[in-house]
């Protein structure tokens, strides 16, 4: 079943800059897919698109069955709730420890203090941070950072991951560290778009490839072909 | 349960925010302090002002001379027709003998003069002593009684009754018109405190809305900060009201400028004035921060 499907997207920027033309693209339930594509191509354009930061200026998006463009702004929440969203600069609480940071993404949400426990627990647990819950983010290594901001995008159980170049400060090693829970994360079930400029990672992971060119799709590779085709 | 449960939570970081914040907070805290303690004087002074003049009210008599030649049907015509007057609260006769009386009582040199009158020889008047519901309406009375055939003179303490009672009544406004103003500023001076804190916590509102906060879970820790604002800088103002008013009232044991004014008794006018500071602290944290998030968010 199709989680996401866009049917003829077109974004033009107030500044009359057209970032994404003519876009068909439906992505299965479940899958591990990449975006590349060189610096302007109109990559974060239309993962924006995705969880409504921006609105497409023609054509349809549905994400998990809601029509994201005819979203309003007042309702765009219900659609954040189900997807998560991780950037290169982690964007966390300088202020507030690992827990509370993971903690925040519940905590508005009114559950119980226990079941925040168990949930923000299990999440660390599962990027590997467990023993760092008390640590402030400027005492954790840049892969640190983004673990606890994958733990933070992940802990309301979202169907949907965006993650937007979270290797992009990090070193080779750490971020095939990175890499690992992500697919960690697809394998219990979460869909996982991501976009990035590391080509080794994208040949060592296998997965779906898409190439943006210009605000239009170049090159759709399938499962485990990009690496072959791109020797 | 769920909405308690945020509340409960955004109330506690409302707490961990001020005290994180404190400079900003602070700023804001003695703002709403030195409304609040504006307000207790004024409402102090207003509803002292207003005690004084409902005492003086009171005892505002109009006093009618009668005509010493008038005989008992006349002084009874005089009578209803005073008690046809708008504006007269209740009337009561004094007859020249029960005045003479209270003269010679009241002093030994009226008594020694007084003594020897007799009824005929005796120049003061009958009286009608006449009180009025509405004291700014005296002098339209005081005017139809003085029109009654067989009245000589009125008098009824002109002048000073009036201008004492102006006098209070400007004050009482003045007072009004101070704290309105007051309140508009402090408002407007939290609402851009809040706007400063907002600012600089822009980027945990940009990640609430990535989580899917919505809109009300955005607004709701603000206008609870707001509402802790309130409620610290209303501490100082209400122990001033408390323990400052009582203290006057005991020095003064009750009265000011002599028994001109007599004091409300603290209790429980302080609580009142001390419970009407809370939440006129309250309301207008509340009410800055609601202002600077509805525009500072845009939402
Ligand atoms: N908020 C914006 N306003 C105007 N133009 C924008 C905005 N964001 C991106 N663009 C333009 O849209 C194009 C695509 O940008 P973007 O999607 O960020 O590319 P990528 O992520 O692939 O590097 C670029 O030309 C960029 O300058
Ligand atoms: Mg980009």
């Amino acid at each position: 079943m199709d989680l996401i499907k866009l049917n003829n997207v077109k974004k033009t920027y107030r500044t009359g800059v057209t970032a994404i033309q003519g876009l068909n693209l439906t992505i299965a339930k479940g899958d591990f897919v990449f975006i590349i594509g060189s610096t302007g191509c109109g990559k974060s354009t239309l993962i924006k698109m995705l969880y409504r930061e921006e609105k497409p200026t023609a054509g349809q998006i549905i994400v998990g069955g809601i029509d994201v463009g005819k979203l309003r702004n007042g309702k765009v929440y219900k659609i954040r709730r189900k997807i998560g969203v991780v950037f290169q600069d982690y964007k966390l609480l300088p202020k507030s420890t690992v827990y509370e940071n993971v903690a925040f993404a519940l905590e508005i949400f009114g559950l119980p203090k226990d079941e925040i426990y168990s949930k923000v627990i299990k999440v660390l647990e599962l990027v590997g941070l467990k023993n760092k819950i008390k640590n402030y983010p400027a005492q954790l290594s840049g892969g640190e950072q983004q673990r606890v901001a994958i733990a933070r995008a992940i802990v309301n159980g979202p169907k949907l991951l965006i993650c937007d170049e979270p290797t992009g400060n990090l070193d080779p090693k750490t971020s095939m560290e990175i890499m690992k829970v992500l697919e960690e994360i697809n394998k219990l079930g979460t869909t996982i778009i991501m976009v990035t400029h590391d080509i080794n990672i994208v040949k060592q992971m296998n997965k779906r490839v898409i190439v943006l060119d210009t605000g239009r799709v170049l090159k759709d590779y399938q499962k485990g072909t990009y690496a072959h085709e791109n020797n | 349960m769920k909405t308690i449960r945020i509340i409960l939570r955004n109330i506690r970081d409302a707490f961990k925010g001020v005290f994180r914040n404190f400079s900003l907070s602070f700023a804001s805290i003695s703002c709403i302090t030195i409304t609040l303690i504006v307000v207790a004087i004024s409402m102090v002074l207003s509803e002292n002002v207003d005690n004084f003049t409902l005492l003086v009210e009171k005892d505002v008599t109009i006093v009618a001379f009668i005509d010493n030649e008038a005989d008992q049907d006349k002084i009874e015509e005089i009578k209803d027709k005073i008690s046809m007057i708008d504006n007269v609260e209740k009337y009561e006769f004094k007859s020249k003998q029960v005045i003479t009386e209270e003269m010679r009582d009241s002093s030994e040199v009226f008594d020694s003069i007084m003594k020897n009158w007799t009824d005929d020889e005796n120049p003061i008047q009958n009286t009608y002593q006449v009180k009025v519901v509405d004291i700014n309406k005296i002098k339209n009375v005081a005017d139809e009684i003085k029109k009654i055939d067989g009245i000589t003179v009125v008098k009824y303490g002109e002048g000073m009754v009036e201008q004492l009672i102006s006098t209070f009544e400007f004050i009482h406004k003045i007072c009004i018109g101070a704290v309105v103003a007051l309140i508009l500023v402090t408002a407007f001076l939290i609402s851009n405190t809040i706007k400063i804190t907002i600012g600089s916590r822009q980027r945990e509102i940009g990640i609430m809305r990535l989580i899917g906060a919505s809109n009300l879970n955005i607004r709701i820790p603000f206008i609870i900060e707001g509402l802790v604002l309130g409620l610290l800088g209303s501490i100082v103002p209400i122990i001033i009201t408390i323990y400052g008013y009582t203290e006057l009232y005991n020095r003064f044991g009750g009265h000011l400028f002599s028994n001109l004014i007599k004091l409300i008794k603290p209790v429980p006018f302080v609580y009142k004035t001390s419970l009407l500071l809370l939440v006129v602290g309250v309301l207008v944290g509340m009410f800055g921060s609601w202002r600077a998030v509805r525009k500072h968010l845009k939402i």
